[in-house]
């Protein structure tokens, strides 16, 4: 079932677009054209944050702390191995992509650890990025409940995204 | 400037923990390794991200995300009481949830920027309303229909199929989005005005 959603809404949306007299490809060149542009300019920071990621990953901080975390993370039934991704997942987007990529491929992209950190990657924000810039915007200084309840949230996706990967694969 | 202090505890942490274990020439060869790996990340996404973001085009110029708004509308007048007073407000919150659901996140920004600071409005200055934080649990609550991203990572890892986790990313999401806001209004009620 689920392997015709993407095909199918690739098809609906661009006959979508003729039916309503738009040009349907010009669209997609141009939104296109804005997604590379997108994407390139995050390019350095990839790299930077895959570097410091594989500094971490080789010095063994990584294994450590995923072993200190161990205890905590399996009593919510989150794989040990995530604890960097859950740790920097709410801080820092590009530093999550660089760790969540990471963990798909040493543990292979259908690993029990590998689809966790993709449905943790998929499903949560850079929570204290959205913060500051929707509280910056509106110059909010007392943010009052809204980080605790932010972070619950994202406490919440972590445990639902290791419990359903566990329950669906 | 917290970028900054990332970087700067990853690396320093990196070099204190290679020093301790031993691991001095695996920390050298990790750099040019990571670097690389880097760009590896970034073209395995460009084709994705590229469809995607054309695909996304399309969507709002069909008036999709306008027609999803208009679904969702009563559900957001529950959350967001101070919507129907507001007609502005109620589009401005209901493109910037839709937008974000579609994965448009550069048309989703400027629309939540707005419905925040209208709200600030009316709000006491500089303090944040109970709407406003539902607003923002919401938000980083991710509610995505299509992880792009995601999806490009598994496919060039070799993924057969890098969409079938979809059932997984949109249970988890549903949950952590209701759960988070449920607590932004069990702590409303709790929670003072500082």
């Amino acid at each position: 079932m689920t392997e015709y959603i993407v095909p199918l809404l690739i098809f609906f949306a661009a006959a979508l677009a003729l039916r309503k007299k738009e040009n349907a490809y010009d669209l997609l060149i141009a939104g296109g054209a804005e997604g590379l542009m997108l994407l390139f300019s995050i390019i350095p920071a990839l790299v930077l944050l895959m570097t410091a990621v594989q500094m971490l990953k080789a010095s063994g901080a990584v294994a450590l702390f995923s072993s200190a975390a161990a205890p905590l993370l399996s009593f919510l039934g989150i794989p040990p191995e995530t604890a960097m991704l859950v740790l920097i997942r709410p801080i820092s987007g590009s530093a999550a992509l660089a760790v969540g990529a990471d963990l798909m491929a040493e543990y292979g992209p259908d690993s029990l650890i590998g689809r966790t950190a993709a449905v943790m990657l998929g499903s949560t924000e850079t929570t204290f990025y959205t913060l500051s810039v929707y509280f910056g915007a509106a110059g909010v200084k007392k943010t009052r409940y809204a980080l605790p309840a932010a972070l619950f949230a994202d406490l919440v996706g972590f445990c639902m995204a290791s419990w359903s990967v566990r329950l669906l694969y | 400037m917290i970028m900054s202090w990332i970087f700067c505890i990853f690396t320093g942490v990196s070099c204190i923990c290679a020093a301790v274990t031993g691991n001095g020439s695996a920390l050298a060869a990790a750099v040019p390794e990571g670097a690389q790996a880097g760009i590896t990340l970034a073209v395995s996404l460009a084709g994705s991200l590229c469809l995607w973001t054309g695909i996304g085009k399309l969507l709002e110029h069909t008036g999709v995300t306008a027609a999803l708004s208009r679904l969702t509308a009563p559900l957001l007048h529950r959350i967001f009481p101070g919507t129907g007073a507001d007609p502005v407000l109620a589009e401005k919150l209901s493109g910037n949830i839709c937008a974000n659901f579609l994965g448009l996140g550069n048309a989703a920004t400027p629309m939540g920027i707005q419905a925040v600071k209208r709200m600030a409005e009316k709000a006491a200055p500089g303090c944040a309303s109970d709407e406003m934080c539902r607003l923002i649990v919401l938000n980083t609550a991710s509610i995505q229909l299509i992880p792009v991203t995601v999806a490009a990572v598994r496919a060039s890892l070799g993924c057969a199929t890098p969409f079938d986790l979809l059932p997984a990313v949109w249970l988890t999401s549903l949950f952590s989005a209701g759960l988070g806001v449920a607590a932004a209004f069990f702590l409303g009620k709790v929670w003072g005005h500082d």
